[in-house]
């Protein structure tokens, strides 16, 4: 890499300017993230008045939880296929698009506006359209012998919170995707279309490949997303119900801890979420990357 | 193996931009064509018109006999080689080559064999396993000039494939296209910007600007015989002297100066009158000569050229290094060196044919 390195005269200066950020991540990242591992291993009473260092305990229970290892299974559904279906989706969009000459810019901007929307909104957006007794969906879901009610099944609650979460994030995959498919040297394509590949072989064996790089990003940050962006969209459409039907680890660790006001279990979940997703993502950089043409 | 018949071709844009205007050149089979011109001259247009990347929207493009206007490249039967190469960077060097086979259904065996021998030919069997990024940028435009072979097909197109290389390389690689395509004996069309590359590889020139042909013929004829003060100036360097004369009879006035024409003069009347830098000699004392007054000169080893004028115009010529330099000397020419354009049009003006261009066209040697 030839960039640029910068020499300070005065010694102070750089950590002058890095200061702003550091004081930032230190006191809105590192310190709650402390926090959180601390009073994994301590119990406090229901009013603050007293802690007791506990070791081990909390992680020890929630191990044994079957609640906690059904959501962890439940999150594992949510998050495959919620990735799955906005990248999908995204990139589909994005092939589309890419074809188009002139109303390129007009359907890019159209694609991007679930971006814009807040999650809850985007949760309760799903919620009326899906809603049991007045929403459009079941209304037509009815004619082809679908009961639709995620208010009392399970599975159809989890469908709910998969195309809701899907939905926002199609936007956002979509935009990499189309830039990515961009940035593919137009002349590639015209060098494969003379070696005789028509334009369904030109996107698998040419485009696809030189989006690895993009789909492996992707696919990290969609399964962040999943793991912690996507507790509004639970908590305004299904509130994690029914029984716990879509009780993903980020909303137990909200429901143990605020609601439940169990600070210690809440904590240690949140510690245990944070490995699972540091886990995943080490091993997408050390299994994945290696399969990606950069 | 096959001809390419090219017929009043043209490509007009959305917004009415004639690229390409009314072209036709009759290529034979196993001829090399090399389309040269400046920026935006349409060259490169009209080869992706061949090739099926750009559609025609007037004339014909006949491939084998066959019209191709409305055939997808792929079934052209073309092969083309590209400014950056593009090769596919996902795949090894094996897999650029069997690429266009394997979308074919090309069996497996034949296509080994294929490559194998294309491989073989352009030296780059020891890469074939490696990834282009890999590669030096010769051995990219090998590996490119094999994805093209690999396919055998009726033409070669090659896109300024030279152009991204450093002037070392692109002699030698010059050298090896020239090479491969006199072995193989496939019809090729070759777009360069580079007059000494279309000098040097070309069995004839197609000499573009403006979307137009300004002439077509073997390299030294096109060279000795310029048919208009664009190609004139264009091919050859240093770029033909051009400069305004008056025709008095049999004589030639330029500038102060006025040098007789030996009953070469072709017309009367103001003419533009070109005149090749080698073809200009330092005077003797006892001919008619022009005053140049000298403004510096440049040294290119077995040549200097001095650059100056004769009244108000500029002229370069090619002189020996032996020639002392003085800031006032004396030029002459041979009148039958001279070329004679017309100052309206700029077209060469008829019955003033050096002797050079008389010559028989040389046979390409192997």
């Amino acid at each position: 890499m030839d960039t640029k390195r910068t020499t300070f005269n005065n010694r102070l200066l750089p950590y002058l300017l890095l200061a702003p950020q550091l004081a930032i991540t230190l006191v809105f990242f590192i310190w709650p993230a402390a926090q959180a591992v601390k009073s994994s291993f301590e119990r406090e009473d229901p009013f603050g008045f007293s802690t007791v260092f506990v070791g081990f305990t909390h992680y020890q229970r929630l191990l044994a939880d079957p609640n906690y290892l059904d959501s962890l299974w439940r999150t594992a559904v949510f998050a495959v296929s919620v990735t799955v279906l906005a990248m999908v989706l995204g990139l589909a969009f994005a092939a589309a698009v890419d074809r188009l000459a002139r109303s390129a810019k007009f359907y890019t901007t159209l694609l991007v506006w679930p971006y814009a929307v807040a999650p809850v909104v985007a949760g309760v957006l799903w919620w009326f359209l899906f809603n049991t007794s007045t929403g459009l969906l079941p209304y037509f879901l009815e004619r082809f012998g679908i009961r639709w009610d995620h208010d009392l099944n399970g599975t159809h609650a989890m469908i709910l919170i998969i195309i809701a979460a899907a939905w926002k994030q199609i936007s956002y995959n979509f935009l990499f995707f189309l830039a990515g498919l961009q940035s593919v040297p137009q002349s590639l394509i015209e060098a494969a279309a003379i070696d005789g590949s028509g334009p369904v072989k030109r996107f698998f064996t040419i485009s696809l490949p030189l989006l690895s790089p993009t789909t492996f990003f992707l696919f990290i940050i969609n399964v962040n997303y999943t793991m912690f962006d996507t507790f509004p969209i639970v908590d305004a459409t299904t509130g994690g119900g029914p029984a716990q039907a879509t009780t993903t680890l980020v909303y137990k660790v909200y429901q143990d801890g605020y609601v439940g006001l169990n600070l210690g279990s809440s904590s240690a979940q949140s510690v245990l979420l944070m490995l699972i997703v540091m886990l995943l993502t080490f091993v997408q950089f050390r299994f994945v990357e290696r399969r990606v043409q950069y | 193996m096959a001809g390419i018949h090219i017929a009043e071709v043209s490509k007009v844009y959305a917004g009415g931009v004639k690229a390409v205007n009314s072209v036709s050149i009759d290529i034979t089979d196993g001829e090399f064509i090399v389309l040269v011109g400046p920026s935006g001259c349409g060259k490169s247009t009209l080869l992706r018109m061949v090739a099926g990347l750009e559609t025609i929207s007037g004339g014909q493009v006949k491939i084998a006999d066959r019209v191709v206007n409305n055939v997808e490249p792929a079934d052209r039967d073309i092969a083309m080689v590209f400014q950056n190469y593009a090769l596919y960077p996902h795949m090894t060097v094996y897999n650029n080559l069997a690429y266009g086979l394997k979308n074919r259904g090309t069996p497996k065996a034949e296509i080994d064999a294929r490559v194998t021998e294309a491989a073989r030919m352009l030296e780059i069997t020891q890469y074939l396993d490696r990834k282009p990024r890999a590669l030096s940028g010769g051995q990219r435009q090998r590996v490119a000039m094999g994805r093209a072979i690999v396919r055998k097909p009726a033409a070669f197109l090659f896109d300024e494939p030279l152009s991204n290389l450093d002037a070392k390389l692109r002699v030698s690689m010059r050298g090896e296209i020239k090479r491969l395509q006199r072995r193989l004996g496939t019809t090729s069309i070759y777009v360069t910007h580079d007059q000494l590359e279309a000098m040097t590889l070309a069995d004839r020139l197609v000499v573009l600007n403006g979307g137009r042909i300004e002439q077509i013929g073997a390299p030294l004829e096109v060279y000795h015989a310029p048919a208009s003060t664009f190609v004139a100036s264009f091919i050859g360097s240093p770029a033909m002297n051009l400069v305004k004369g008056e025709l008095h009879g049999d004589k030639l006035a330029i500038g102060p100066a006025m040098v007789g024409l030996n009953g070469f003069a072709p017309t009367s009347g103001t003419v533009t009158v070109g005149v090749r830098a080698e073809d200009i000699r330092i005077a003797r004392a006892d001919e008619e000569a022009l005053p140049f007054r000298l403004e510096y000169a440049e040294e290119l080893g077995a040549q200097r050229l001095i650059h100056g004028t004769v009244g108000d115009q500029q002229i370069t010529a090619a002189v020996s290094p032996e020639i002392e330099l003085a800031p006032d000397m004396q030029i002459a020419f041979d009148a039958s060196r001279l070329h004679f354009f017309s100052v309206d049009t700029g077209k060469r003006l008829p019955g003033n044919l050096p002797a050079e261009a008389k010559l028989a066209p040389i046979e390409p040697v192997v």
